[in-house]
C-alpha cells in the first residue's frame, strides 16, 4: 500500500473541481425539496392529503421507494428517494475513472513503475470515493438539519446517500478488474446499479416481497427509515458490503497483470460488412453509441418529468414562488404548460449539448489523426464532414422526437411536436460549432462555451428579469414556448437560416483550410 | 507518364517557422524513392502538400499529372498512404478499418489482403484501442499494400515495428520493386532500410533539397575512404587538394577524398611504394551525416 497517500493527493488533485461540484449541486437539492415542501404542503392535513395520494401509487412508489408517513421530513425523504441512485452512479464513475480509465491510457504503468504498492491505485481511489461520499451525506444532514427538521432523520437521510455511495465505489472497483477497456467496466457497474433499482422497485412495489428490496442497497438508502424511526444498522450492513467487494477487487487485482482483465477484450470481426463502405457508415458507427445513451437518458428524464408534470400542477397552485420560476423559466397560460414548456427549453438544451458534441466529432478525429487517412483516400473534406453533422441535424431530431414522446406518454398528451420545437436553436448551436471547426479548429471547444452562455441566459437570466436585448443573445429565446405558446413561423425560418449560413460557412473555410490542424 | 510526383520550389510556413524552404523532389514512376530527412526536416510536410491535406504557399506540385489540392479525391483513388502515427478508431477491428480505407480508395485485392495478414502475423479481428503501436502501423500498412492503387506514399512506415516485421516490410517492397508497375514514396531516417529498398533517394534537410539522385549518383558526391600501406612515409599528401581526415600511423595512412582527387591522390601513393590498399565508397550514413553534422540549427516544423 506504499504510495497511496500521494496518489490519493493525485485523485483529489485532477478531482479538485468536479467533486466538490458534485457534492454541492447534490446537497441543495434536498435543501430546496425541503423549503418548496414546506410552502406547498404547511399543515397537516394537506401533507396527509399528500400522503394519501402517493403512498398507494405504484408509479411513485417504484420511482422514489416507500412513503413511510406524512411528516415534513418523511415526504422529504421520499423526495429524495431517487438521489442514491444518482450517487451511486458518481461512486462507480469515480472509481473506474481513476482505476480502469488509468490503466488503459497507460497511465498506470507511469506511476505503477514508481514506488507505489500494488494496490495503491486502487485503495486511492476508493478511499477518495468513500471519504466524498461520507462529507457529501453529513453536508446533506447539515443543511437538512438547518431547516428545522429533527436532526437524527436529517443524518440517516445524508447518510443513507454515503452508503450507497460506498457500496457503488466498492462496485466500481470490482468491475474496473473485470474488462480490458474503462467503457465496459462502466457498463457492468451500470447494469449492476439498474439490477440494484429494479430489485428495489419490485420489491417495494410487491406488497408479498418486500424482502427483495433488501437486496438492493438502493433499498437500505430507503430503509435507514429517515424521520420514521431511524435504523442506524443498515449503514453497518453497507460498510460490510463495501468492504466486501473492495476485498474482491483487491484479490482479483492481485491475481492478475497490469493492463490484463478477468474478461479479456472480446475478438470482433475480421471483415467489415459490406456496407461499411461511405464515410457516413463510418459516422454511424463512432456517433450511435453517443446517441443511443443520450436518447435513453433523455428519455428516462423525461419519463419523469412527464410523470412530475402531471403531479405537478397541484403542487405549483400552492407555492407561488415555484409557479413564479417556472412560468419565467418557458411559456405563460397554465402552471402546468408552463412546467412541460421549461421542460422542453431544458431539454432543447439537452440536445443542443449533444448536437454540439456530434459536431465536435470532426474536430476530435481530426486532433486524433483519424481524419487524415481517411481524407488521404476518395472521401472529400465536405461529405466527410456532412456524414458527421448528418448526425448533429437528424440525430438531435430524433433525440428530441423520442424525448417529447416519452415525456407525453407519461404526462397522457402528444407532446412530439412541442420537443421539435426546440430544433431550430439546437441546430443553431450545430451550425456554430460546425463554423468553429472549419475557421478556428484550435478552438472548436468554444462552442460548449456558447452552449454555456445560452443556457445560464435561459435558466439565471430568465428568472432575473434581465433585459431582452440580452436575453435575445441565446436562440432558445426566440422560439415558441409549446405547451399553451403560440407557434410562429418567421423565427423558425430564421434560427433555420442562421444555422445553414454558419454551417455552410463552416464547410468552406474546411475545404480551403490545412488538415489537420495540431 | 514518366514522373508520378514532381514538386518545384514548395515553400510552407506554420506563423513564424518555415517548414518548407524551397523544397523539390522528382519521384519517376515505377520506382522505390527514397525521402530521407531527421525529424523536422518537412517529411510529413511535403506529404500532406502532395496529399492535397494541406496548401503550399508557394512552388508547384503535381501528382500522379494532377493537381493535388485541386484534384484530391480524384488522385487519392488511385493512391494509399500510411501516416507515421497511425491511430485507429477504437470501436473498429483492424480488419474492418482494411476493409473501410481499401473500399474507400475504390478497391482492394482481397487474396493480397488475406496473403498481407498472414506475413506480417496481424490479428485482424481485436479492436483498435488494444492494438499496440506495431500493429497499429501493420493495419495501416496491410489496408494500403492490398488496395489496388498506383503509387503508395508511405511516411516512416516501420516505426514501431519488430526487426522481424521489418523484414517483412523489406520482403513486400522489394517485391512491388520487382512488379515495377507501382511507384512508392518512402519517408525514412533509416538509413539501411533506405539503402536496401530505394532506386533513387531525396534527402532535405530544414524543408529544402540537399541531394538527389540514384545511390550511385550520391556516392560520386561523397569522399572514398582509403587505408593504404606503403614502403615509405609518402610527404605533401595532407598538401593534396581534395584530400581530408589524413592520419598517419609510420608508413601507414588513412585518409579520405574527393572523387574528383582520386587519380591524383593514387599518382602520389604509387610514387610512395604502395604495399597494400583497400577503399571504401561513402556509405548512405556519410553522405546523410554530411549534411547535418555541421551548420545552421534544424527548426521546423514537421
Amino acid at each position: 500500500m506504499t504510495g497511496t497517500w500521494s496518489l490519493l493527493r493525485l485523485v483529489l488533485r485532477r478531482d479538485r473541481l468536479l467533486m466538490p461540484l458534485w457534492i454541492v449541486c447534490l446537497a441543495i437539492a434536498p435543501m430546496g425539496y425541503l423549503s418548496s415542501i414546506k410552502a406547498a404542503y404547511p399543515d397537516a392535513a394537506s401533507r396527509q392529503h399528500f400522503y394519501d395520494l402517493n403512498a398507494s401509487s405504484a408509479t411513485f412508489v417504484v420511482r422514489n421507494g416507500p412513503l413511510y408517513g406524512s411528516s415534513v421530513g418523511e415526504l422529504l425523504a421520499w423526495q429524495c428517494g431517487f438521489v442514491p441512485v444518482v450517487v451511486g452512479l458518481i461512486a462507480l464513475l469515480t472509481v473506474v475513472r481513476h482505476t480502469r480509465t488509468e490503466e488503459e491510457a497507460g497511465r498506470r504503468e507511469l506511476t505503477g513503475a514508481t514506488v507505489v504498492g500494488r494496490h495503491a491505485g486502487l485503495a486511492a481511489a476508493v478511499i477518495a470515493t468513500c471519504v466524498a461520499c461520507l462529507g457529501y451525506g453529513l453536508l446533506v444532514g447539515l443543511g437538512v438539519a438547518a431547516q428545522g427538521v429533527p436532526a437524527a432523520g436529517a443524518f440517516a437521510l445524508g447518510l443513507g446517500f454515503s452508503l450507497m455511495g460506498w457500496v457503488f465505489a466498492g462496485v466500481g472497483a470490482v468491475a474496473a478488474q473485470l474488462t480490458w477497456g474503462a467503457s465496459g467496466a462502466r457498463g457492468i457497474g451500470i447494469g449492476v446499479l439498474v439490477l440494484a433499482f429494479l430489485l428495489r422497485a419490485a420489491g417495494d412495489s410487491s406488497g408479498s416481497a418486500g424482502w427483495v428490496a433488501w437486496l438492493s442497497p438502493i433499498g437500505w438508502a430507503h430503509r435507514m427509515r429517515p424521520f420514521a424511526g431511524e435504523q442506524w444498522w443498515v449503514l453497518f450492513l453497507a460498510v460490510v458490503a463495501s468492504g466486501l467487494l473492495v476485498v474482491l477487487a483487491v484479490a482479483l487485482s492481485a491475481r492478475r497483470d497490469l493492463g490484463a482483465a478477468l474478461f479479456p477484450a472480446r475478438l470482433g470481426r475480421a471483415t467489415a460488412k459490406a456496407s461499411l463502405r461511405s464515410p457516413l457508415a463510418l459516422a454511424w458507427r463512432l456517433q450511435r453509441g453517443t446517441l443511443l445513451v443520450w436518447t435513453v437518458c433523455l428519455a428516462l428524464v423525461g419519463l419523469l418529468m412527464g410523470g412530475v408534470g402531471k403531479n405537478v400542477a397541484e403542487t405549483i397552485r400552492d407555492n407561488k414562488a415555484v409557479a413564479d420560476v417556472f412560468s419565467r423559466l418557458g411559456g405563460g397560460g397554465a402552471v402546468t404548460d408552463a412546467f412541460l414548456a421549461g421542460t422542453m427549453t431544458l431539454f432543447g438544451l439537452a440536445a443542443a449539448g449533444y448536437a454540439v458534441q456530434a459536431t465536435l466529432k470532426l474536430r476530435a478525429e481530426e486532433a486524433a489523426g483519424r481524419a487524415e487517412p481517411l481524407l488521404a483516400t476518395a472521401v472529400g473534406r465536405v461529405g466527410w464532414a456532412l456524414a458527421h453533422l448528418t448526425f448533429a441535424l437528424l440525430g438531435s431530431a430524433f433525440l428530441l422526437a423520442v424525448t417529447g414522446l416519452a415525456t407525453g406518454a407519461a404526462y397522457g398528451t402528444s407532446l412530439v411536436p412541442a420537443a421539435l420545437a426546440q430544433l431550430p436553436a439546437v441546430w443553431v448551436l450545430a451550425g456554430l460549432a460546425a463554423l468553429l471547426v472549419g475557421f478556428l479548429p484550435r478552438f472548436a471547444a468554444a462552442a460548449w462555451g456558447l452552449l454555456g452562455a445560452f443556457l445560464l441566459l435561459s435558466l439565471v437570466g430568465t428568472a432575473l428579469q434581465w433585459n431582452d436585448v440580452v436575453l435575445g443573445i441565446s436562440p432558445f429565446a426566440h422560439l415558441a414556448r409549446l405547451p399553451g405558446g403560440t407557434f410562429s413561423v418567421a423565427p423558425v425560418i430564421w434560427l433555420v437560416a442562421i444555422a445553414l449560413v454558419a454551417g455552410a460557412g463552416g464547410l468552406a473555410a474546411l475545404r480551403r483550410r490545412d488538415m489537420p490542424v495540431g | 507518364m514518366a514522373e508520378a510526383i514532381t514538386a518545384d520550389g514548395l515553400t510552407k510556413a506554420f506563423g513564424s517557422a518555415k517548414a518548407l524552404d524551397g523544397l523539390d523532389l522528382t519521384v519517376h514512376t515505377g520506382e522505390v524513392h527514397g525521402f530521407l530527412g531527421p525529424n523536422g526536416a518537412g517529411k510529413t510536410t511535403t506529404i500532406r502538400v502532395l496529399l492535397g491535406l494541406m496548401r503550399a504557399d508557394g512552388g508547384r506540385a503535381t501528382l500522379l499529372g494532377g493537381n493535388p489540392w485541386t484534384d484530391a479525391t480524384e488522385l487519392h483513388k488511385r493512391l494509399a498512404y500510411v501516416p507515421g502515427d497511425v491511430t485507429l478508431w477504437p470501436n473498429l477491428t483492424g480488419g474492418e478499418v482494411i476493409d473501410l480505407l481499401g473500399r474507400l480508395r475504390g478497391g482492394l485485392d482481397t487474396a493480397r489482403r488475406a496473403e498481407l495478414v498472414e506475413r506480417f502475423d496481424l490479428d485482424p479481428r481485436k479492436k483498435g484501442r488494444t492494438y499496440s503501436k506495431g500493429n497499429r502501423q501493420k493495419v495501416a500498412l496491410v489496408a494500403a499494400l492490398a488496395s489496388d492503387v498506383e503509387l503508395l506514399v508511405l511516411d516512416e512506415p516501420t516505426s514501431g515495428l519488430d526487426p522481424l516485421m521489418e523484414e517483412v516490410f523489406r520482403q513486400v517492397i522489394e517485391e512491388e520493386r520487382e512488379r515495377g508497375d507501382r511507384t512508392v514514396l518512402l519517408s525514412s531516417h533509416i538509413l539501411s532500410e533506405v539503402e536496401a529498398l530505394c532506386d533513387r533517394v531525396t534527402i532535405i534537410r530544414s524543408g529544402r533539397t540537399v541531394e538527389s539522385g540514384t545511390l550511385d549518383e550520391l556516392r560520386h558526391l561523397g569522399r572514398i575512404t582509403i587505408d593504404a600501406s606503403l614502403a615509405r612515409v609518402p610527404d605533401g599528401l595532407s598538401a593534396l587538394p581534395g584530400v581530408h581526415d589524413l592520419s598517419t600511423y609510420g608508413s601507414h595512412v588513412h585518409l579520405s577524398v574527393d572523387q574528383s582527387s582520386l587519380d591524383d591522390l593514387m599518382r602520389h601513393l604509387a610514387e610512395a611504394g604502395l604495399k597494400s590498399l583497400v577503399s571504401r565508397p561513402p556509405t548512405l550514413e556519410e553522405l546523410f551525416l554530411r549534411h547535418y553534422r555541421h551548420d545552421e540549427p534544424v527548426g521546423a516544423a514537421r
